[in-house]
């Protein structure tokens, strides 16, 4: 395809979309597919006359964010939730007359209005599984600007100075690695899309790729470009079927238009994207447990150095990158790398996708400026603690993160403020906990986890998460000691220090900074025989003050 | 670079332990320690096989990191400040020792290998006395139906030594790990009996790298069992020169 044609393409595609004056997008990623918005779309479809078929147009979209509220429908420009089926008829009537007023979502909310999208800027607005849409709305100009306009060098200079840091967990800088997989040894190089989203409760990846899989593909192959690799892979979990044949769908269609396989644009890049299923490991997202599951062996984390920068897949220098990383790309491409930069805080540029879950109003997929506060997250965009409740916690970084209390709402969001707060930003999870959570109850919950999906590899992990998690268990069936409690910190410290990889050396992570906030708990538990939160269920006699 | 530095392999000088020493570029910290008359324990690493670093036993300090790395798979670096024993890494050993006693049924008065195990020789050497946490003990079958060989799953403790020596040196790949944190065993072939094994050769350099009673030969009772773990290095040695 030569950039001509795309232009072609996006202008056909939009003087489409004009001549259908009424468009109605139906979310269909999981979330609102699991609440049958396909059926509503289907409804929909079969309700327009044949007259209205020619000025109305039923798309499949994205995903819109406000998750619990759907299916979400929008019709023109009215947003509409918890749509049935049933009620396609009076949706379809509304094009003419006034908006239903009983499903409508009050789109000028806190909730859409304090946010600000770009990895999700196409999200909810363009079909996912056409081509044209993404092409529409910009899509593969960054790539077609980095092949025709840009040297490598250049390309990584623009990534360097967007400050973007990798949203797989860790923030390490884009740039920096994106330049050394580029000065790597010469020859076979790789680009790996870490899609593999293990930590409980995340679900912003999948609805990246659900929503939009041509701008990983696109960030993908300009990292190709990049570095100097030829061939991308993309780790996903079996988990995520949707997200999978749309990435099918996307490769075939980019190959179609030559936007991914040989001679790119006409040029001498060439570059070709693979998928490989995971089986849901949650080691599985550790980069080199992950290279070693591509290469058919079995997925289990080496000591680093060397990192996979100098020797990844099989052995050659390998690019590994998170979804969320990859969708930053084009728009930073596009618009500049200073562009970038000047959103966010002075270390943490940019925005982040969290979703947020739990005792919260308005649970689903947001995208913010990083450096806002946790109260605007929770009491603004997420519509405070249901039920009159009152706030007690946010966990983030999942189970390699820790919770945050009260005291620290006002904090920015950004990986330092996080860390100093003895947490993490993680892959983007955000669980708002009230009063009636257990912190020991959380930290046992996260531990379980971590000890079912240790790989085995190294003794501190392998058995320390369970003798951890044996604590935990003790000490919210009221059977624990002083000693016992001395003995957890104790292990937290020495599982932290000695494993192997990053989940053993984070998995003690939960229950250090619930210690760090809520000790009055675990006491209570061991001393009073009591919780606090009155979730666990002490079965011992109730002895008051008795511990060894 | 000229061609002659590419030629001769780099001399780097560190210190371990305050003590001045030097290693050519690429060798690990725990080989340089041991030609040095420093000793590292190590349980997983053994000379000859590829190195994995999964026992943390080897876990050393560095000046400069706040990680502690494990030095079996750690190259030096010039000017490197390494401290091989310090209160933190003491405290640390004793209590992976006591975690893999925890683990599974390490009751060395019935073992084949008592006085004759890597373990047993570890905790003795560090001092262990007694095992804080709670004994797990999953139970875990006895694979006796290799017609030379016995496999006491209670006694393994995951080093993968057997795994790398099939693999690396016989060739036979007839062991593997299977199943994930507390619930990984070894297993021979698609885990079937061994006995039933198509790839075994019944070579035994399996038994003779255990480092405990885990493997061992039929017919040996307890404290019998003495392992030639020599054997490795040599093949791997006469293999280079080839
Ligand atoms: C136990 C473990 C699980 C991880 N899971 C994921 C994951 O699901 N997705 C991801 O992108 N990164 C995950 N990571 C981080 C990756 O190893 C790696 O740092 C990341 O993919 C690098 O991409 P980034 O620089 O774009 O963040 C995980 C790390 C650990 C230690
Ligand atoms: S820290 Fe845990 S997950 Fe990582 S290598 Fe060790 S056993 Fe495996
Ligand atoms: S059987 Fe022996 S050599 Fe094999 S993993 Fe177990 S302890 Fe190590
Ligand atoms: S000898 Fe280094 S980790 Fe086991």
């Amino acid at each position: 395809m030569t950039p001509e044609e795309l232009q072609e393409q996006a202008e056909k595609r939009r003087a489409e979309q004009k001549d259908t004056p009424h468009q109605i997008r139906v979310c269909v990623a999981a979330g609102c597919i699991s609440t049958q918005s396909d059926q509503v779309k289907e409804a929909l479809v079969k309700g327009l006359s044949p007259e209205l078929q020619k000025t109305c147009q039923v798309n499949g979209v994205g995903c819109m964010g406000l998750c619990k509220e759907g299916p979400l429908v929008s019709v023109d420009d009215t947003l509409y939730k918890a749509v049935s089926a049933a009620d396609a008829p009076e949706l379809i009537n509304s094009l003419s007359q006034t908006p239903v007023q009983r499903l409508l979502c009050d789109s000028k909310a806190p909730f859409f209005s304090r946010q600000k999208k770009i990895v999700l800027e196409n999200s909810g607005k363009i079909n996912p599984e056409v081509i044209e849409d993404y092409i529409a709305a910009d899509g593969y100009v960054a790539l077609h600007k980095a092949l025709a306009e840009m040297t490598p060098l250049q390309v990584n200079e623009q990534v360097t100075i967007s400050g973007l840091r990798g949203r797989g967990g860790a923030g390490f800088p884009t740039g920096l690695k994106w330049s050394t997989v580029a000065k790597g040894a010469a020859g076979q190089k790789y680009v790996i899309c870490n899609a593999d989203e293990g930590d409980p409760g995340a679900f912003m990846d999948r609805s990246v790729l659900e929503s939009d899989p041509h701008r990983v593909l696109e960030g993908m192959a300009i990292a190709g470009y990049a570095v100097g690799a030829n061939q991308g892979y993309i780790y996903i979990r079996a988990e995520y079927p949707l997200a999978i044949q749309r990435l099918k769908l996307a490769i075939r269609q980019a190959e179609r238009l030559e936007l991914l396989g040989k001679n790119i644009f006409g040029t001498t890049f060439s570059f070709h994207v693979e998928l490989r299923i995971g089986a849901g490991a949650f080691v599985c997202g550790e980069e080199t447990a992950l290279i070693a599951s591509i290469e058919g062996k079995r997925g289990t984390p080496r000591p680093r150095p060397p990192f996979p920068a100098e020797s990844g897949l099989w052995g050659r220098p390998t690019l590994i990158n998170n979804v969320e990383t990859f969708a930053n790309i084009a728009p930073i491409l596009r618009n500049g790398g200073s562009w970038f930069a000047g959103i966010g805080t002075e270390k943490s540029k940019g925005t982040k996708v969290f979703a947020l879950a739990g005792k919260i109003t308005n649970t689903g997929l947001i995208e913010i400026p990083m450096g806002i506060t946790l109260r605007e997250i929770i009491f603004d965009i997420g519509g405070g603690i249901p039920d009159g409740r009152k706030f007690k916690a946010v966990q983030t970084g999942g189970p390699s993160g820790g919770c945050i209390p009260e005291q620290y709402l006002d904090m920015p969001i950004d990986y330092e403020s996080l860390a100093k707060a003895g947490s993490i930003m993680g892959s983007g999870g955000m669980i708002v906990m009230d009063d009636t959570s257990c912190m020991v109850d959380v930290a046992k919950f996260f531990m379980e986890f971590c000890m079912t999906e240790s790989c085995g590899k190294c003794v501190p992990c392998r058995v320390g998460t369970v003798q951890l998690h044996g604590l935990l268990c003790r000490i919210t069936d009221g059977t624990a000691t002083m000693d016992d409690l001395s003995q957890l910190e104790e292990l937290c410290d020495m599982v932290r220090s000695t494993s192997l990889c990053g989940l053993g050396q984070t998995a003690p992570n939960p229950v250090v900074s619930t210690l760090r906030y809520f000790k009055e708990e675990y006491l209570a538990h061991i001393q009073e025989k009591r919780c606090l939160a009155g979730v666990c269920k002490i079965t011992v006699p109730h002895a008051a003050g008795v511990s060894r | 670079m000229s061609p002659l530095s590419t030629l001769t392999p780099r001399v780097k000088t560190l210190k371990i332990n305050g003590l001045d020493v030097s290693a050519s570029e690429g060798e690990k910290i725990l080989d340089v320690a041991r030609q040095n008359g420093i000793q590292i324990p190590t349980l997983c690493q053994l000379d000859g096989l590829t190195s994995v670093g999964a026992c943390r036993l080897c876990l050393v300090e560095v000046k400069g990191t706040p990680k502690l790395l494990p030095a079996c798979v750690t190259s030096v670096e010039e000017g490197m400040e390494v401290t091989t024993t310090s209160e933190r890494l003491v405290k640390y050993r004793q209590m992976i020792l006591e975690l893999l006693f925890s683990e599974r049924n390490h009751i060395c008065s019935v073992c084949v290998s008592n006085g004759h195990c890597d373990l047993q020789g570890m905790a003795q050497a560090h001092g262990m006395t007694h095992v804080r946490f709670p004994y797990l003990y999953p139970q875990q079958g006895v694979d006796a139906s290799h017609r030379r060989y016995v496999m006491d799953h209670n006694r393994c403790i995951l080093c993968a030594r057997c795994v790398r020596v099939c693999d690396e040196i016989e060739g036979a790949h007839t062991w593997d790990i299977q199943g994930r944190g507390g619930d990984a065993f070894v297993i021979t072939d698609f885990n079937q009996p061994w006995g039933e094994s198509q790839t075994c050769t019944s070579c035994g350099k399996c038994v003779q790298v255990c480092p405990t009673g885990a493997l061992s030969e039929k017919g040996k009772s307890v404290a019998e069992m003495t392992k030639k773990r020599e054997f490795v290095p040599y093949l791997t040695l006469m293999r280079e020169e080839l």
